[in-house]
């Protein structure tokens, strides 16, 4: 008796790329980060930017503390939006700001805090964009909560009243 | 002597350019197999947005600093996820990419073997 082997392999192929199509249908097609990932953060050297000086990672971070790295520019205009979140986030004690300033104008940097205050403990500077590539960040405005020395949370955009609510959840 | 002087010099400097060029042609070559995560369908190599710049200047640092390719592909493979390598490494996600067209291959050629040569025979 002679098997009819094809039609069963063009069911096979048929199921093969029906499950495949199937798969595809339900991911997305715009790129989703993972921002839960609790990854160590970066050693790195930066610049200070109130007194030119450099400044380990390390001597900014210390286990067992609440910091907010907040990647902002005075060129980005949804930095100006999420300030004063930022602004109000600096009244909680447990925590320290630390802001990055992305790839910016000195001048224009200091007129934007000089106009709405500055909620940051300490200002880094990343003047060609490697030490964000660093944290794996995509642009600005960006924001990573750090516990131990571990990121946390990763908030990728506008910090809004949610994300601060959030924030203030993890801090509890 | 003053010939063989001369002979060292030039060979130095045309070993020089090789080495500078194919440092070139390595920072071209993972520039545009890393996709460029915050613009559409382009890669790093191809795209002038601020996140590719900085990259681009990272690859070459990391070139510089004695790293090989396999190794600056790690690290932004940790940073950023597998997204952004256009060739996907060989791992359990991708088991059924790789495999796929050589499956596809062996059915192919065993179909054809089957009608055609055995058939003749």
């Amino acid at each position: 008796m002679k098997i009819k082997i094809y039609p069963f392999f063009l069911i096979f192929v048929f199921l093969i790329i029906f499950f495949v199509f199937y798969k595809g249908l339900k991911n997305s097609n715009i790129y989703t980060p993972n921002v839960q990932a609790q990854i160590d953060i970066p050693e790195f050297q930066a610049i200070n930017f109130e007194n030119n000086k450099t400044i380990n990672s390390n001597d900014i971070f210390f286990k067992d503390k609440f910091y907010l790295l907040n990647i902002w520019a005075s060129w980005c205009v949804p930095c100006r939006e999420e300030h004063r979140f930022l602004m109000n986030l600096k009244k909680e004690k447990l925590i320290d700001i630390i802001g990055l300033n992305y790839k910016d104008n000195h001048l224009n940097a200091k007129k934007f805090l000089d106009e709405l205050k500055s909620p940051y403990k300490i200002i880094l500077k990343d003047s060609d964009g490697t030490i964000a590539i660093d944290w794996g960040a995509y642009g600005v405005p960006e924001t990573f909560l750090i516990y131990d020395k571990k990121i946390v949370k990763k908030i990728i955009g506008p910090i809004d009243e949610n994300s601060i609510l959030e924030i203030k959840e993890i801090l509890k | 002597m003053k010939l063989f002087k001369y002979l060292i010099i030039t060979f130095f400097v045309i070993n020089y350019n090789t080495i500078y060029a194919q440092d070139i042609n390595l920072e071209k070559k993972i520039t545009k197999n890393l996709r460029c995560l915050i613009c559409q369908g382009q890669s790093i190599y191809d795209s002038d947005s601020e996140f590719a710049n900085s990259l681009k200047l990272v690859v070459k640092k990391k070139l510089e600093s004695g790293n090989s390719e396999e190794q600056i592909y790690d690290f932004l493979q940790e940073k950023y996820g597998e997204w952004i390598l256009y060739d996907p490494k060989f791992n359990k996600n991708t088991y059924f990419l790789w495999l796929l067209p050589i499956l596809m291959f062996i059915i192919g050629g065993a179909i054809i073997f089957k009608l055609f040569i055995i058939k003749k025979n």
